[in-house]
C-alpha cells in the first residue's frame, strides 16, 4: 500500500470510466484535469511501473466472445503447497485468474482458487482433468462452481468522490442476466 | 464481430501504448487506420463485446479495499437479494454459481474499512450472512482469451 498524490488521484479518477476514443486520448484526459499531455504520459507510465495500474487495454466479456462456461474451481490444498500449486495452475492458458484465499472453516475448507473459461462445460471439464493430471492433484478435495447467471460485470470503481469534470463517452456498463 | 475485430481484441488484451497517438500506433501494427480502429473499439463497446477500455487498477496498491464475498441465498429470495447486492456501487462483479454458496461477488472500495461495512450493510438489508474470502496471494496471469 502506498500514498497516492492528489494529482495521481485526479488522473486515476479521470480514466476510471475508460479511455477517450479520440486520436489523442491522453491529451483529452489531461485537459479534463488541467495536466499537460507529457505529464499525463509520464504519470501513467509511473503508475504502471509501481503496479497501481495493473494493465492497460481492454476487458472482454467472456460470453460475448463465445466462452460460455465459466467455472470457479476451488481446492483444499496443504498450506505449504499452496504457493507452488498456485504458480503451476496460473501457467495453464485457460486459467484466467488464480488466487490463494483464506479458508472459512468449518463451512468452506478451500484455500486455492482458479477461474477457468471454456467454450462450454464439457471443454472446461476436460481442462480440469488435465490440470488434475499434470499438477498431481488427484485425491485433493475440490469443488467446481459453474456460473449460472451473470448479474453484474463492470469495471470496479476505485474512487467514489463526485466530480464535476466531464465524463468520457464510454461509461461502465452493467450486464443483467444472460 | 469479424476477423478485424478479433485482431483488435487479441492485440489489446496485451496492452495499449502510452504515447501521443496510441490508436495510430496500434492501428499501424494491425494494418488499419487510426479512424477505423477507434470506430471498431467504439462499436465493440456499444455492443458490449468489450466491457471496458482503459486502465485496470490495483485496488490495494491504491490504498483501497478488495475482497471476494459469497452468500447462501434461497432460490425463492434470489432476485430480491441480487437487487440489494447490485445496488452497491462497490460491487463490481456478481455471479450466480452452482453451490450452496450460490452468490459470489467482488467488493472494491476506496478505503479498506469500507469492505466490512458493505458486507454488514448487505447482511442487514438482505437478512443473510456474507462470507468474506479475502485474497492472500495472487498468482500472475497474462489474461488472454483468444477471440
Amino acid at each position: 500500500m502506498q500514498t497516492i498524490s492528489e494529482q495521481d488521484r485526479r488522473l486515476i479518477e479521470a480514466m476510471q470510466d475508460g479511455l477517450p476514443l479520440e486520436p489523442n486520448p491522453y491529451a483529452v484526459i489531461g485537459r479534463r484535469i488541467g495536466m499537460d499531455e507529457a505529464e499525463v504520459l509520464r504519470r501513467i507510465a509511473a503508475l504502471q511501473a509501481c503496479g497501481v495500474i495493473k494493465r492497460f487495454g481492454i476487458i472482454v466479456r467472456h460470453r460475448e466472445l463465445g466462452y460460455l462456461a465459466n467455472a470457479m474451481v476451488v481446492w483444499n490444498v496443504a498450506d505449504e503447497q499452496a504457493a507452488l500449486l498456485g504458480r503451476r495452475l496460473a501457467k495453464f492458458d485457460f486459467v484466467t485468474l488464480c488466487y490463494r484465499r483464506a479458508r472459512r472453516l468449518p463451512d468452506w475448507p478451500y484455500n486455492l482458487y482458479c477461474m477457468i473459461h471454456g467454450r462450454d462445460r464439457k471443454v472446461v471439464m476436460q481442462q480440469l482433468a488435465s490440470i488434475i493430471d499434470r499438477c498431481g492433484l488427484r485425491g485433493v478435495p475440490y469443488r467446481i462452481l459453474f456460473s449460472r447467471r451473470r448479474f453484474k460485470q463492470c469495471g470496479a470503481r476505485y474512487l467514489s468522490r463526485a466530480t464535476e469534470l466531464e465524463r468520457p463517452p464510454v461509461t461502465a456498463r452493467r450486464a443483467v442476466g444472460r | 464481430m469479424d476477423a478485424r475485430d478479433r485482431l483488435i481484441i487479441n492485440e489489446l488484451q496485451g496492452g495499449f501504448p502510452i504515447c501521443e497517438r496510441p490508436y495510430a500506433e496500434t492501428g499501424a501494427k494491425l494494418g488499419m487506420s487510426e479512424d477505423e480502429l477507434i470506430a471498431r473499439i467504439d462499436r465493440l463497446l456499444a455492443t458490449e463485446t468489450l466491457s471496458r477500455f482503459g486502465p485496470l487498477y490495483h485496488a490495494e496498491r491504491m490504498g483501497g479495499g478488495l475482497s471476494l464475498a459469497a452468500m447462501r441465498v434461497p432460490e425463492t429470495d434470489f432476485d430480491r437479494v441480487t437487487q440489494i447486492v447490485n445496488a452497491f456501487p462497490e460491487v463490481a462483479h456478481n455471479y450466480a454459481r452452482d453451490h450452496e454458496l450460490n452468490m459470489w461477488f467482488v467488493i472494491s472500495t476506496e478505503h479498506p474499512e469500507r469492505v466490512d461495512e458493505v458486507m454488514d450493510e448487505i447482511t442487514r438489508e438482505s437478512g443473510y450472512a456474507v462470507y468474506k474470502m479475502p485474497k492472500e496471494q495472487e498468482f500472475f496471469i497474462g489474461l488472454r482469451l483468444e477471440a
